[in-house]
């Protein structure tokens, strides 16, 4: 059985009470860190811990920490992106729905060593059933004193809030997070300012991912450095990936960084092979906005060594043969799969996502999906597969925020490996996989 | 639809509702509870946004009806018109996608008769395409208010459609209850 540090209880019947998860051992870092840390101690066993953020992009946690303005004379803001969207990835609404304590358990730890001392907790607006879990979570650590003013006697206040959004992917870039938050449309910032500078209301920020906070209270209560001792390579730790398409056992699994790929798929303990006795054909490894692979290239590099779920090892040979390990949304396709008809389903949602504010992306996200539409449809040219491939490249790195990349990627990778497959389309000026 | 069921301002309940939600701000920065407060307005006009409801919002929150509209025009999950009384919201995206998604739309248009964006003469219900609803593990994923229903087949659309249609479903309710 791999290591679990994030889902080790996660069976437990009424784990999201106070008192199931208090027996289990929960809110003890807060009590340690509280009693022994300082909060520059506390920053400073993430540092060690080598935690990379779990949203997607894999900064390193603790630096991100370590780059908040203490001087400002500001407020410091402390803030979870449980803005969860991308497709493929269903993680963080598991620990919210199932483990709430174990979420603010780590919202009072960040918030303790970046002195903030109001914190809240972005959801997005569809998940308002696991708000209202997390709520009541939030309303029992302040009846135990966990939350509130002087918690456990320490001197230090903090009050911790949910805020949900309303429908839109783009509020999970951190920036069109804090703008939203504070009632605006959900347009990214330039930056610099990094919000560890200029965030919420002006004020110095962090914003992290429900599973980056999530594994904080372990991380306090073993040592930076016996997290770091797990993983391989530069990818610490442990990391939920939520499996789903065309495997027979969809669902998150917590995987020790740098198991194999072969074996993630195909073992009995996570995925479990593919279904209807069906070939593997591709794989999106890190959710909708990463290059895709096909089954060759995702088992083994183009090296032929085993590839391993660690971000080393999915991004070995770049783009051109390599793809990310992102948010952990792990989306599998059998060989009944349209290559053209999944890449249009996503150019349709970025498409839809685009915040508007940037051209090359408002307008590029649209080409797009309308050349898609085309192609699928049976109407496209050659000449579309290139201007597929130019428009990608000129979307990418030309916007504000990574959204245009994340959009740019899946249609570039989809055509460098799947090419003939377009071509098909507009020979047979029909989808050859469509009933 | 006619305007019946439409309100121009809360509840003394509902507005004691906003006051502790803006109270999670700090002082000055009232107009954060923008989204919450558009979220309960919304569910307490059957379901949309009139310029009625949110010129009132405005005023709550002591900010200027075009700060309200701009936002209320970029969010997916804010309607601008009327909706039926029971809005089913069915995800179209890859990992839905790959399991029968369209089937499942094309499902309910057959069944009430209406294509997505739409509303049913009868006012019962209405049908929308949505993006990732995050829910990939148990696709095809479908959400009615605050409810997600998932791993849906026709058959299980069928029993939903048969239950909502008995019990009269309403999908717009306070959120916060």
């Amino acid at each position: 059985m791999a290591k679990t540090i994030l889902l080790n209880n996660i069976d437990v019947p009424g784990l999201a009470n106070f008192e199931v998860y208090r027996q289990l051992g929960g809110y003890s870092s807060v009590e340690k860190a509280l009693r022994d840390f300082t909060p520059d101690q506390v920053t400073d066993e993430v540092k060690k811990s080598g935690l990379k953020g779990r949203g997607g992009a894999g900064f390193p946690a603790g630096m991100k920490w370590g780059f908040i303005d203490k001087k400002s004379g500001n407020p410091r803001y402390f803030v979870c992106n449980f803005d969860e969207s991308e497709p493929g990835t269903f993680k963080d609404r598991h620990i919210g729905q199932l483990n709430p304590h174990q979420l603010i358990e780590g919202m009072i730890l960040g918030s303790y060593a970046l002195g903030a001392n109001k914190s809240y907790i972005y959801i997005r607006g569809e998940l308002f059933y696991v708000l209202r879990i997390i709520e009541k979570a939030i309303d029992e650590a302040y009846r135990n004193g966990f939350l509130g003013e002087n918690i456990l006697g320490s001197g230090y206040s903090l009050d911790l809030y949910c805020h949900p959004g309303a429908g839109a992917y783009i509020c999970g870039e951190e920036t069109a997070l804090l703008e939203s938050l504070e009632g605006k449309r959900g347009n990214p910032r330039i930056k610099p300012p990094f919000p560890a500078i200029v965030g919420l209301y002006g004020c110095p920020t962090v914003v992290n991912n429900v599973e980056t906070i999530a594994a904080l209270p372990w991380i306090l209560n073993n040592g930076g450095d016996a997290y770091a001792a797990i993983g391989v390579g530069n990818s610490k730790g442990t990391k939920l990936i939520s499996a789903c398409g065309h495997i027979k056992k969809p669902g998150v699994y917590e995987i020790e960084l740098g198991l194999p790929v072969e074996e993630f798929i195909y073992s009995d303990e996570y995925c479990g092979g593919i279904r209807n006795g069906n070939k593997l054909k591709a794989v999106v490894a890190g959710g909708s906005s990463v290059p895709i692979l096909p089954a060759s290239l995702i088992l083994k590099t183009a090296k032929g060594e085993p590839r391993l779920m660690s971000y080393e090892s999915l991004a070995e040979g770049g783009f051109e043969t390599g793809t990310m390990l992102g948010s952990g949304g792990f989306i599998v396709m059998d060989d009944t799969t349209c290559m053209v008809k999944n890449l249009l389903t996503f150019s349709r949602f970025y498409h839809h996502e685009s915040c508007g504010q940037c051209s090359p992306c408002r307008e590029g996200t649209g080409w797009m999906e309308k050349i898609l539409t085309r192609i699928e449809n049976g109407n496209g040219t050659m000449k579309d597969i290139d201007l597929l491939v130019d428009i990608a490249k000129h979307v990418e790195g030309n916007t504000i925020c990574p959204l245009g990349d994340a959009a740019a990627w899946p249609v570039a990778s989809a055509i460098r490996h799947f090419r003939e497959e377009f071509e098909e389309h507009i020979k047979l000026r029909r989808c050859p996989l469509s009933k | 639809m006619e305007d019946k069921n439409k309100i121009t301002e809360f509840s003394a309940e509902t507005l004691g509702l906003v006051n502790h939600i803006i109270s999670r701000y700090p002082k000055g920065r009232q107009k954060s509870a923008l989204l919450p407060v558009l979220h309960i307005a919304q569910a307490e006009n059957s379901g949309w946004l009139s310029s009625e409801i949110m010129d009132y919002v405005a005023s709550l929150l002591d900010i200027q009806p075009i700060e309200v509209y701009e936002v209320a025009t970029f969010y997916s999950m804010f309607n601008l018109q009327p909706v039926g009384n029971c809005m089913i919201e069915v995800c179209q995206t890859g990992p839905c996608w790959l399991n029968g998604a369209e089937e499942i739309l094309a499902h309910f248009e057959a069944r009430l008769g209406i294509k997505p964006g739409e509303t049913t003469a009868d006012g019962r219900f209405s049908l929308k395409k949505v993006e990732c609803l995050a829910a990939c593990g148990n696709a095809p994923v479908i959400q009615v208010g605050t409810e997600y229903h998932e791993n849906i087949t026709i058959q299980k659309a069928d029993e939903l459609l048969d239950k909502w249609r008995a019990e009269n479903k309403m999908s717009h309710s306070n959120p916060y209850r």
